[in-house]
């Protein structure tokens, strides 16, 4: 591992004093991101676990909740953030062929998807509660099994919500990386940050990606009973 | 190391502790021995904290009637004790201290892969602390550490939420130290530290940093769920609102029975770098110990719902987790014999670490066959939520992580500080715990075979003596455990100062000077040998 430390790198000032060489830094940073993601599978895996065990039980319940979703916001708001990732990538590709104002423009573009994803992610938000599905708070259901439909919307508050919640740190930590590049902090040997907020990115993304599916499509169509 | 002390204390060797000073230097640190040295000192406040809690539990239990403690004070005691020791001491105790200490020395390498996120780690961890005390200050919370729905969620006044919110963000302070280890071991190894040279405390921490990162995320949104529930009036685990408390009790024991692991893991770590040591002798079976610990990381995940057995799951599904519960017992038992036959034949010397280390192999023996016992469905039955599980718990925790927390705590105090503990006091220590806990704990088991439930504050008077015994035993315990307090503050001043290796003991952090240097080595070492050369190593009188 340390004993490939290029001689030019050990001097470069972005290394850190504890480790041997720039390709052993990010390798580490590499890695150290992936496992984080891992316990961030784990985290959500406790709500889509929830979420399965009771759309097992209460299936007419879940149909009922699931057709109070506009799939319509759902699928603008997957083209959004399929989009964001692409320019992620491209703002990590930049880092790699070290183009300063190609990384800073793919950043920004990334970070107007992200808001734009939160922005109609607000608009739903806002519907749900005006129709009173906000449980606990705000709550009214005129039709049958309240209290299981009441279930349902917890879990998708929960889910949307721990999401968003991801969203905000990644505008934050997109933002952050930005304004690095316009100062010209990454090139081509030394692009760190950028790849590991992009890992964190997709992982965001790819948590919606389950999402849109379980929350939006699958009973859709579907009538209940 | 005497000429050491005679010749040159005016020229002393820079190291860790005297490179700066001042407060700020300490809460900015990053250096992973500094942090080591934070935890040390927030983990013995909670420790003491429990033990209070702890103290009060028994001094009730002096008699049947409930005298000292009203019924809701009582269930404060418990739920507090449990969940300070469990979350702010025995979880962090072995990798927060000593794994933070010693595995970059251990691999070779200058500090943890992401040394910023180790402190952080540490904050979090008071933040985290500083909930649990606003907690207990303003009344308390009465859920029991396993915070059970719906008890918590819809009976109870207290401050639940706080207790929660603590939990779950010491979670990600365990999280990030995990996660650190993990990266550590892969990317940061010195030249010629492959796996198979890896010390074996490297490899149990490296087994639990895996359940830290696997596990605890989930307790982390189950928790959050609870909170969310009780904040917003949800019904997630509400039974009369369709909710699922056993879905509560499958998450939350998704993590906390792994966590059980990462409560002696690691210490089965340092019982081998203690056992190997003392014996003179290369461990026996290596690859068997660093594949066990390994396996019970894994085997951990598969048997939670041994928890569950009374709790109405269904028949087939507890005989599936009691079978595989069984499935434990293969690698700790491995563990066992091979801690017995590296001694076998060894040359070995009673210091104060091997006591402790005999300490855990036998009260770790008794504690995992007693899992056995409650891990078989029909005994479970009797025994559910009698003090046959508590006395059961207690053996692996206490008597098994405590001892080995101690243990290493001694044999690596040379090098933490530079100076010798005071033997005698270290051994008569060692075995005032080792009578203490005895005292305390094996009546337990009887008490809980006879049928005494846990978790009450009165109990029939039949069972008075045994509770007089245990109750006896506490205070021992608690003597045995201020007396390290004592004599190890007094030898970072007045102990006989260490040189760099006062056990002739292998592994490469008896290779630098203690304390070390701030970057553990002055050049990076290249390894060649194997773990525990031990027949390799001359044999240096050991002055005692």
């Amino acid at each position: 591992m340390s004993d490939r430390a290029p001689a030019i790198a050990t001097h470069s000032p972005e290394l850190e004093h504890h480790f041997s060489s720039l390709e052993q830094q990010l390798e580490a940073s590499v890695m150290g991101m992936w496992v984080f993601l891992i316990t961030e599978i784990m985290f959500f895996g406790g709500m889509f676990c929830g979420y399965m065990v009771y759309r097992y039980q209460y299936y007419s319940a879940w149909v009922a909740g699931s057709q109070k979703m506009d799939f319509r916001w759902g699928t603008l708001n997957t083209i959004v953030l399929l989009c964001s990732s692409l320019t992620m990538a491209l703002a990590v590709r930049s880092a790699q062929l070290g183009r300063r104002k190609a990384i800073v423009i793919f950043l920004l573009i990334t970070i107007l998807f992200g808001l734009g994803f939160l922005g109609i992610k607000g608009i739903e938000y806002h519907g749900h509660w005006a129709e009173h599905q906000f449980p606990g708070l705000n709550w009214a259901w005129p039709e049958a099994n309240s209290h299981l439909v009441a279930l349902f919307f917890s879990f998708y508050w929960a889910m949307t919500g721990f999401h968003a919640l991801h969203m905000v740190i990644g505008v934050g930590l997109v933002s952050w990386i930005a304004y690095q590049a316009w100062k010209g902090r990454y090139h081509s040997a030394y692009y760190t940050p950028v790849e590991v907020v992009g890992l964190y990115w997709h992982f965001v993304d790819i948590i919606w990606i389950y999402l849109y599916p379980l929350l939006y499509l699958i009973s859709h169509k579907h009538i209940s009973g | 190391m005497s000429m050491a002390t005679l010749t040159a204390p005016s020229a002393e060797r820079e190291n860790y502790l005297n490179q700066e000073y001042g407060i700020r230097s300490w809460l900015l640190t990053t250096d992973h021995k500094r942090i080591a040295l934070l935890y040390l000192l927030s983990i013995t406040f909670f420790f003491f904290i429990g033990g209070f809690f702890a103290l009060l539990i028994r001094l009730e239990l002096l008699t049947p009637a409930g005298d000292l403690l009203q019924a809701d004070t009582y269930n404060k005691m418990f739920t507090m004790h449990g969940q300070v020791m469990v979350f702010f001491f025995l979880i962090p105790a072995v990798p927060a201290v000593l794994g933070n200490f010693l595995i970059p020395i251990m691999i070779g390498a200058k500090d943890l892969a992401f040394p910023r996120i180790n402190l952080l780690s540490w904050y979090l961890f008071i933040i985290g602390g500083l909930f649990m005390l606003y907690t207990i200050l303003t009344g308390g919370v009465d859920t029991g550490w396993t915070f059970y729905t719906p008890l918590s969620t819809q009976f109870l006044d207290t401050h639940v939420v706080a207790a929660a919110l603590a939990i779950f963000i010491a979670g990600f302070s365990s999280i990030l130290t995990g996660l650190n280890f993990i990266v550590t071991v892969h990317r940061m190894r010195a030249p010629g530290m492959t796996w198979s040279r890896l010390p074996l405390f490297v490899w149990s921490n490296y087994a639990t940093s895996i359940i830290q990162v696997l596990g605890t995320p989930v307790l982390a949104i189950t928790l959050m769920l609870v909170a969310l529930e009780r904040i917003f009036k949800l019904g997630i685990f509400n039974p009369q609102m369709g909710g699922d408390p056993l879905l509560f009790q499958h998450l939350f024991w998704f993590y906390s029975h792994p966590a059980v692991y990462i409560m002696i893991l690691p210490g089965m770590g340092v019982v081998s770098e203690v056992v190997t040591c003392f014996s003179r002798k290369r461990i026996f079976g290596y690859k068997f110990m660093a594949l066990a610990v390994i396996a019970i990381a894994v085997l951990g995940f598969l048997v939670w719902a041994h928890h569950m057995f009374a709790a109405g799951i269904s028949l087939y599904a507890a005989m599936i987790f009691s079978l595989l519960s069984y499935f434990v017992a293969v690698p700790s038992a491995i563990k066992v014999f091979n801690w017995t036959t590296t001694m076998y034949k060894g040359s070995i010397s009673y210091m104060t670490p091997m006591l402790y280390a005999f300490g855990f192999i036998g009260l770790f023996t008794m504690g995992g066959l007693t899992g056995l016992f409650v891990a078989a469905l029909g005994i479970d039955v009797h025994v559910t939520d009698t003090y046959f599980v508590v006395a059961h718990f207690h053996y692996i925790m206490v008597g098994g992580m405590v001892m080995a927390y101690l243990g290493g705590i001694h044999f690596w105090w040379p090098k933490i500080s530079g100076r010798m503990y005071p033997e005698a006091w270290g051994k008569l220590a060692a075995l005032i715990i080792f009578i203490g806990f005895n005292l305390t704990f094996f009546p337990q088991f009887v008490l809980g075979y006879l049928g005494m439930p846990r978790r009450y504050w009165q109990y029939s008077p039949e069972f008075q003596v045994l509770n007089v015994l245990s109750t006896a035993g506490a205070t021992i315990l608690a003597v045995g455990y201020l007396l390290p307090m004592v004599y190890l503050l007094w030898s970072m001043r007045y102990g006989k100062v260490a040189n760099e290796n006062p056990w002739n003991a292998a592994g490469l952090e008896w290779m630098t000077a203690s304390p070390p240097p701030t970057f553990n080595f002055d050049q990076t070492p290249t390894v060649t040998w194997e773990a525990y050369n031990y027949d390799e190593l001359k044999e240096v009188p050991v002055e005692r």
